[in-house]
């Protein structure tokens, strides 16, 4: 564990010395996503000066909606600055027969495959996420009890993790189809169905989404369940989804590994 | 294509020669394609429930205009506008040439640059649409109880006009933006502050009647948002063709619409011509 514990500090003081030698890049890259999640913020904004809420009776008025946003910026911004960089070069890896050199070393093929690479110019986004979080829970009508300030970052790392188990299954997918951007692009796509509250999908076509975004692809309690648990009062069935996302989390994580084991188990060369 | 002209065959032998390469290029990856365009509609869900969860709390039929159904329409129609009017890659792919010096090829040869890129766009969306059209249709038909079908033939004929100069105008746009390269080696900042304003400003985010409500002005003067932004040429990159669909614009209004888009047009091929000409003027380029 230590072994590793040391990798990783290796990996991670790398990549902030080759994030802090072009530092005019990395305040590029600072500033774009800052610019692109400040032009969503402008919209929320744009949307609560029409409607006092999100869904009749849903209880996302604006302050806690804007909860729910800066527990998106902050979860998808530990994603994208911990795991995305890594795992968007693993297709060419695959591809070009880079991916031999990480399997013959004697580290664990998945640790090195998904957390050798860091893009620390992401976290600005999350940054911004706490700030954001700060001031809306200020003025919340109903202050979160202690409880729930020890579990919201508890459940924040079971949203990290059901991302971090998704975009490692499309990584094994890679391994088995060569090329597959597309999949890359779903990623991205599915992930918008976590941008908004769960509440949304009523009906008879959002509520069987609900339930398949839910318990089949438990895309839906990554933002949801953290920021439901800090911005509105729990009710029963809000502890019981607590405990679905903890299971949700960990079976996500385990699953995932059989998978990128089995794809590795199939991986044949592509260099000579 | 002066050379052809000058050998006496077919004046645009040229051009379609540089759209069959182009054609041939972006078929080879037509499965890739296909899939990725379905996927693209996949947000357009969450829009649906979004608006319908905005619509039932705000207790009202109509925001800025729009009905929920309205919403969902401009939103599938805002993915048709950008399909003629976005060109991925085009400004940075024009300042890499620039910075690499592989544009120097087309400088020193009887090609046009603009038109050579003109004739790769052409050919870009002619593939595209011929691979997309199977999963456009299919969305358009599982949601056509969103839209207010059908419109009249003058109208339809004006929406295909502003489809055709969105077209053009995301292109000289964007290539007048790349030609930028002549003078500045790296454009990625100005490509960046472009697009940002083209997703905020273009209706591509949301109708730009939603902006009506927020005065900009003093005690002397008041303009709403809105018309400030109706004023740019971004609108006509998104907005202004679902307008015209949903039934918008009208009359006086679509006709002075088609002639200010027609003016935009003419405005950025100018720009575009006189940047590159400006631009190749300062440009040296070495070696082979």
């Amino acid at each position: 564990m230590m072994r590793y514990l040391r990798i990783f500090a290796t990996f991670f003081q790398a990549s902030l010395v080759r994030d802090m030698t072009f530092r005019l890049n990395f305040l590029l890259e600072a500033t774009t996503s800052l610019g692109w999640m400040a032009m969503n913020l402008a919209f929320y904004l744009l949307v609560f000066s029409y409607t006092p809420e999100i869904g009749r009776d849903s209880g996302w008025t604006k302050e806690p909606f804007f909860v729910f946003v800066g527990t998106g910026l902050v979860i998808n911004a530990i994603v994208q600055a911990f795991f995305m960089p890594s795992v968007e070069e693993f297709a060419e890896m695959v591809r070009t027969g880079g991916l031999d050199t990480a399997l013959v070393k004697p580290v664990d093929a998945q640790f090195l495959l998904s957390l050798h690479r860091f893009k620390f110019s992401a976290l600005a986004n999350g940054l911004v996420g706490v700030v954001l979080i700060g001031w809306a829970v200020g003025r919340l009508e109903t202050p979160p009890p202690p409880v729930a300030w020890l579990l919201y970052p508890l459940l924040v790392g079971c949203g990290v993790a059901i991302l971090y188990a998704f975009i490692t299954a499309l990584a094994a997918a890679t391994i088995l189809m060569g090329r597959n951007q597309s999949l890359y692009d779903f990623w991205f796509y599915i992930t918008n169905f976590s941008r908004y509250p769960a509440e949304i999908y009523a009906g008879p076509w959002g509520g069987p989404l609900r339930m398949i975004c839910t318990f089949v692809i438990p895309i839906l309690l990554v933002v949801n369940v953290p920021a439901h648990t800090l911005a509105l009062p729990l009710s029963g069935g809000d502890r019981r989804l607590i405990l679905v996302t903890l299971a949700a989390a960990a079976a996500a994580v385990g699953l995932s590994r059989l998978a990128f084991q089995a794809a590795i188990a199939k991986y044949r060369s592509a260099s000579s | 294509m002066t050379a052809v002209a000058r050998s006496g065959g077919w004046p645009f032998h040229g051009w379609t020669t540089m759209l069959s390469i182009c054609v041939a290029d972006r078929l080879a990856h037509r499965g890739d394609f296909a899939l990725g365009t379905l996927m693209r509609f996949l947000p357009i869900v969450t829009q649906i429930f979004l608006w319908t969860a905005v619509f039932s709390a705000a207790g009202s039929t109509s925001i800025a205009g729009y009905s929920r159904n309205d919403f969902v329409a401009y939103y599938l129609l805002t993915m048709v506008a950008r399909s003629f009017s976005s060109m991925p890659g085009l400004a940075s792919g024009i300042a890499r040439s620039v910075r690499d010096g592989s544009v120097k090829k087309y400088l020193v040869q009887p090609v046009d640059y603009v038109g050579f890129l003109l004739a790769a766009r052409v050919a870009h969306k002619l593939v595209y649409f011929a691979v997309a059209a199977a999963p456009f249709a299919l969305v358009f038909f599982l949601c056509r109880s969103f839209f207010p079908w059908p419109p009249e033939p003058p109208v339809v004929a004006a929406y295909l006009a502003s489809l055709v100069m969105s077209f053009l105008l995301g292109f000289l746009l964007e290539a007048t933006l790349g030609m930028l390269g002549f003078w500045f080696l790296e454009v990625s900042s100005l490509i960046f502050v472009y697009m940002l304003a083209q997703f905020l400003l273009s209706g591509h985010m949301f109708p730009i009647d939603m902006l009506d409500g927020i005065a900009v002005g003093s005690a002397g003067w008041s303009l709403s948002l809105g018309d400030i932004v109706r004023l740019l040429p971004f609108q006509y990159t998104a907005y202004f063709p679902c307008a015209i669909w949903l039934g918008k614009l009208r009359g006086a209004d679509l006709a002075v619409g088609l002639a200010m888009e027609a003016a935009w047009v003419v405005a950025a091929a100018v720009a575009c011509r006189f940047a590159f000409l400006r631009g190749t003027r300062r440009y040296s380029g070495y070696g082979g």
